[in-house]
């Protein structure tokens, strides 16, 4: 079946395009670019004033799928990502159980052909259990497609046993992606340490708890050469260790979400809005102004969301007793679009690196183009509807957004997967 | 909020030959003044008292012993009604046995005496409680009279009657009948504190 | 005129003048509370919820005394049996609270941020007995209740606030309130037990040489050292606290003449501070500060279910 998506003004950095143009997509190859192509059967889109760009990838999303379908399942989150403009997502492995063996990633990747709206790459815990202790089973997973080992949502502790789980990674050529967490500095913080902590009378999260993992990890990176990706960056500091790093010649990345990049712990009123309870938690107004520079020079490779998403009745309740996190598959792009290219702070061909091409390279999948022989994932948006962020608006089960409220400009209006629609107009396709 | 026009009826003289005249009645229903008390209710009715005290202490040559009542937490109207002024009661004698002569500014509904009585009682077991009023403006709501009255001033209950006086407000002594106008508020004047 | 507030949560909302108006307040209550028959009809009628989320004794007693002596009806609600424990949400067990109609909660909990929630869930008024470390502002105003009684001027008064500040929801809220009252404000403690930015409480200056900074202080506020936060081991021992940050007869030297000796109670003898300094007939303001904790709780019960000053007088 053939697809002609016309008049889009279509963005790939990759392959030096920016210009209004048609795309002829043929089996979920592109055929051809180029103006007033011409279709003989088929179907033609007009996408007139909106922009196309590659497939739209955020590495780091909790689908909450097996164990926490209350919260999300791997339905309800593909959907949400498709419905913000995303092509695919890398499933984090804090399931239950947890993602740490074959059948695990089996499982995700079934659930995901059968019901998903979107790619589903899936990445395997580090140890078994998440508990830090013991090998998972990275070579088993590896061979089913795992893409990335992490235990997201815990720090592995022990540096020794950090160092066994890259050192055997490092055969499989993907990438470890720590959550940077010192538990001995952390204890049970619940904002970030210094004024937030401070004004509220909540335990601190110091910004040397990341730090420190950061640069320990960096280290290990440097003694067994495993590519590591830093996971969820939030401070000033953290980022110039990376920065060292790569200057260094070290395989390392980062990523980093919008909510660490717009909000602070200064948003963090008196209510003790649980929304804003997350981990690593908001740092100050500095380091979120550090982040967007990171963002802007590139150091920073990736924009994710750490979609976490919690049931209504978990987030309504005391402050230290509320989980972390909160949702951000719907509201990314749209907050990229409105505070950061609408701004001038970055240019459409940062967005297509921070949003699909390094997310892409980061997890070993094969390039997306805007040109000949390529796969047809593509984001088009239009850049200029403007919109607030409402609860009822989501397609997650979860409406646990620090966002809420928030007048945007821009959004993802089709999303295609290998050539086929997943959303057309805002409207997801069944 | 602009004052309204006030009808004058009783002036700086009037009020002291008020004054004089219940000093001497009180005296004579209770046959001198022996195991008599002067409790004033704040606000103003503690100046009048102090005003009866020193009359009777001419008339008698006696010091009769004098207390300040703040009837704030025995109101029955206090959930629209909180009173942030910073004087409280003060007795500091028994009035147990003894003949409590309560002095007010206007006596109207009853309520404030109603509280008061209810608050003395709390304090101890007066053998009697005798009112006096400067003014009584009528429209009981409670069966309650005075004994001692200064000036009875017939008025209507879209009108206010208060009293000001020199040693508390800063003008010549006076009671005044006024218009109330619309939500204004009826009673006395509110104290002027020292900023 | 009307009190400015429906709440008294977070101290730092409180004006100089609010503040003076509750003590000037809380001392208009002594008269009722030296009298044989302690007690005033005000609140009759009105049912207050004391909602203790977490133990305590004292607080809760101080509270249930206010009210019987204004007249309230006060229902004790959580304790043990909390029904956060049994799983219930506190969203939940608020709209509870709220269909029994009730006129005003007094809130402990565990938890920083609880009483400013139910405030928002139920619409009724709320004083916050403690919520974890966040505040406890009805402590502050007793504390400044005892100070202002012994007659200090809080202009300029030099406080030291000496102990587990880190942990301490009574420096929560006093540090504020005393620098709202004018007065300076220094936070002695080992910096194991110091939050991250005493500036944001609003503290002048910090340090950990108590006998440096004794003799330039007018009132020593002692804070209870918390056996049970001190898992984390922010000190080797109690007799090293006590040797470095304790209040001793051997201090005595160092004071004031005139300084007075806070603490909120209940006392560690010989470890924050030794008998002599708690009994001590002059300085010690500790069982004032229990009595004013009632006056200063009948005061806010007061100020906070009145209305508007518009009713009719006579």
């Amino acid at each position: 079946m053939a697809l002609m998506l016309r008049n889009a003004r279509c963005i790939d950095p990759q392959v030096g395009l920016d210009e209004v143009c048609d795309v002829l997509v043929r089996d979920g190859k592109v055929v051809e670019v180029g103006h007033g192509l011409d279709l003989p059967k088929g179907v033609e889109r007009d996408l007139s004033g909106k922009v196309m760009v590659p497939g739209l990838v955020d590495a780091h999303v909790h689908l909450r799928d097996p164990g926490f379908e209350y919260k999300e399942d791997i339905a309800s989150g593909t959907r949400a990502a498709a419905h913000g403009g995303f092509t695919a997502v890398c499933a984090m492995p804090n399931t239950d159980p947890v993602v740490d063996d074959a059948v695990g990633v089996e499982y995700v990747k079934a659930r995901a052909a059968e019901v998903g709206k979107c790619r589903v790459v899936v990445a395997g815990a580090c140890s078994k259990d998440l508990a830090g202790e013991v090998l998972s089973d990275m070579g088993d997973m590896r061979a089913h497609g795992a893409a990335a080992f992490t235990d997201d949502g815990r720090g592995v502790q022990d540096a020794g046993m950090m160092r066994r789980v890259m050192d055997y990674a490092a055969q499989f050529g993907c990438p470890v992606m720590p959550h940077c967490q010192d538990d001995s500095l952390v204890g049970d913080g619940q904002v970030n340490e210094g004024v937030a902590s401070t004004r509220l009378g909540l335990s601190g999260w110091p910004a040397e708890g990341e730090e420190l993992e950061i640069a320990r990890d960096i280290a290990l990176c440097r003694l067994t050469g495993c590519p590591l990706h830093v996971q969820h960056i939030t401070t000033a500091r953290g980022l110039e260790l990376v920065r060292a790093a790569k200057r260094e010649g070290l395989p390392v990345t980062c990523e980093v979400t919008p909510h660490h990049m717009l909000l602070t712990e200064d948003d963090i009123a008196d209510d003790y809005p649980t929304a804003l309870k997350v981990n690593p938690p908001l740092r100050t107004a500095a380091d979120a102004a550090a982040l967007v520079e990171g963002l802007a020079d590139g150091s920073i490779d990736c924009i994710v969301t750490d979609h976490a998403p919690h049931a209504d009745w978990e987030k309504d309740r005391e402050f230290e007793l509320a989980p972390f996190g909160m949702v951000g598959l719907e509201t990314s792009l749209a907050l990229v679009l409105t505070k950061f290219v609408h701004e001038g702070v970055i240019g459409y061909d940062r967005l297509v690196w921070a949003m699909a091409a390094n997310p892409r390279k980061l997890l070993g999948q094969e390039p997306v183009t805007i040109a000949p022989g390529s796969t047809a994932d593509f984001t088009v948006f239009d850049p200029a509807e403007e919109w607030t962020v409402e609860r009822d608006g989501f397609c997650s089960k979860a409406g646990n957004s620090g966002f809420l409220g928030w007048r945007l400009k821009g959004r993802a209006t089709d999303v295609y997967v290998g050539g086929y629609a997943t959303m057309e107009e805002g409207r997801i396709i069944e | 909020m602009e004052e309204p026009k006030a009808f004058e009826c009783m002036n700086s003289e009037g009020i002291d030959r008020a004054m004089t005249r219940m000093a001497h009645q009180i005296l004579e229903a209770n046959k001198g003044a022996d195991g008599l008390v002067l409790v004033g209710i704040l606000t103003r009715g503690d100046e009048l008292a102090k005003k009866l005290e020193r009359r009777i202490l001419d008339i008698e040559g006696i010091e009769l012993p004098l207390g300040v009542l703040d009837i704030s937490f025995y109101r029955d109207d206090f959930a629209t009604h909180f009173s942030p002024e910073v004087l409280s009661t003060d007795i500091p004698f028994s009035i147990d046995g003894k003949t409590v002569v309560l002095v007010d500014d206007v006596l109207y509904t009853g309520r404030t005496i109603r509280a008061a009585l209810d608050a003395l009682m709390d304090i101890g077991r007066p053998k009697a409680v005798q009112l006096a009023v400067l003014v009584d403006r009528g429209h009981r709501e409670l069966p309650i009279r005075a004994d001692f009255v200064g000036k009875n001033v017939p008025s209507s209950e879209s009108q206010n009657v208060r009293l000001l006086l020199e040693e508390v407000d800063g003008v010549p002594s006076v009671v005044e009948v006024y218009d109330v106008p619309e939500g204004g508020r009826v009673g006395s004047a509110p104290i002027r504190r020292e900023a | 005129m009307a009190f400015a507030h429906k709440n008294l949560i977070d101290i730092t909302e409180y004006s100089r003048d609010d503040i003076m108006l509750l003590l000037q307040t809380a001392r208009r209550f002594k008269e009722v509370n030296e009298r044989r028959i302690k007690q005033v009809p005000t609140l009759k009628g009105a049912t207050v919820v004391n909602m203790f989320n977490e133990p305590s004794t004292r607080t809760r007693s101080s509270f249930e005394i206010a009210e019987k002596r204004l007249s309230a009806n006060s229902l004790n609600f959580g304790g043990s049996s909390t029904s956060t424990v049994k799983g219930e949400s506190l969203s939940d067990t608020v709209e509870t609270l709220c269909a029994y109609k009730i006129d005003l909660i007094v809130v402990r909990d565990a938890h920083a941020g609880v009483p400013r929630k139910i405030a928002d869930l139920s619409g009724v008024p709320v004083i916050d007995a403690g919520d974890g470390k966040h505040q406890h502002p009805t402590q502050a105003l007793l504390d400044l209740y005892s100070i202002w009684e012994r007659g200090c001027d809080f202009d300029g008064l030099n406080v030291g606030i000496v102990g587990d500040v880190a942990h301490s929801r009574v420096a929560g809220s006093l540090v504020p309130a005393l620098k709202t009252m004018g007065s300076n404000v220094t936070l002695v403690a080992p910096p194991t037990l110091l939050p991250a930015r005493p500036d944001v409480l609003g503290a002048d200056a910090v340090t950990s040489d108590l006998d440096g900074v004794l003799g330039g202080l007018d009132v020593v506020y002692m804070l209870r050292v918390q056996r049970e936060r001190l898992e984390g081991a922010p000190f080797p021992s109690l007799r090293e606290y006590s040797r470095l940050f304790g209040l001793t007869k051997a201090r005595d030297a160092l004071m004031r003449p005139d300084a007075i000796v806070c603490h909120p109670g209940p006392i560690n003898r010989g470890v924050e501070l030794d008998s002599f300094m708690a009994d001590h007939p002059e300085r010690s303001v500790i069982l004032d500060q229990v009595y004013a904790g009632i006056l200063v709780r009948m005061a806010a019960l007061y100020l906070l279910i009145g209305g508007a000053n518009d009713g009719i007088d006579a």
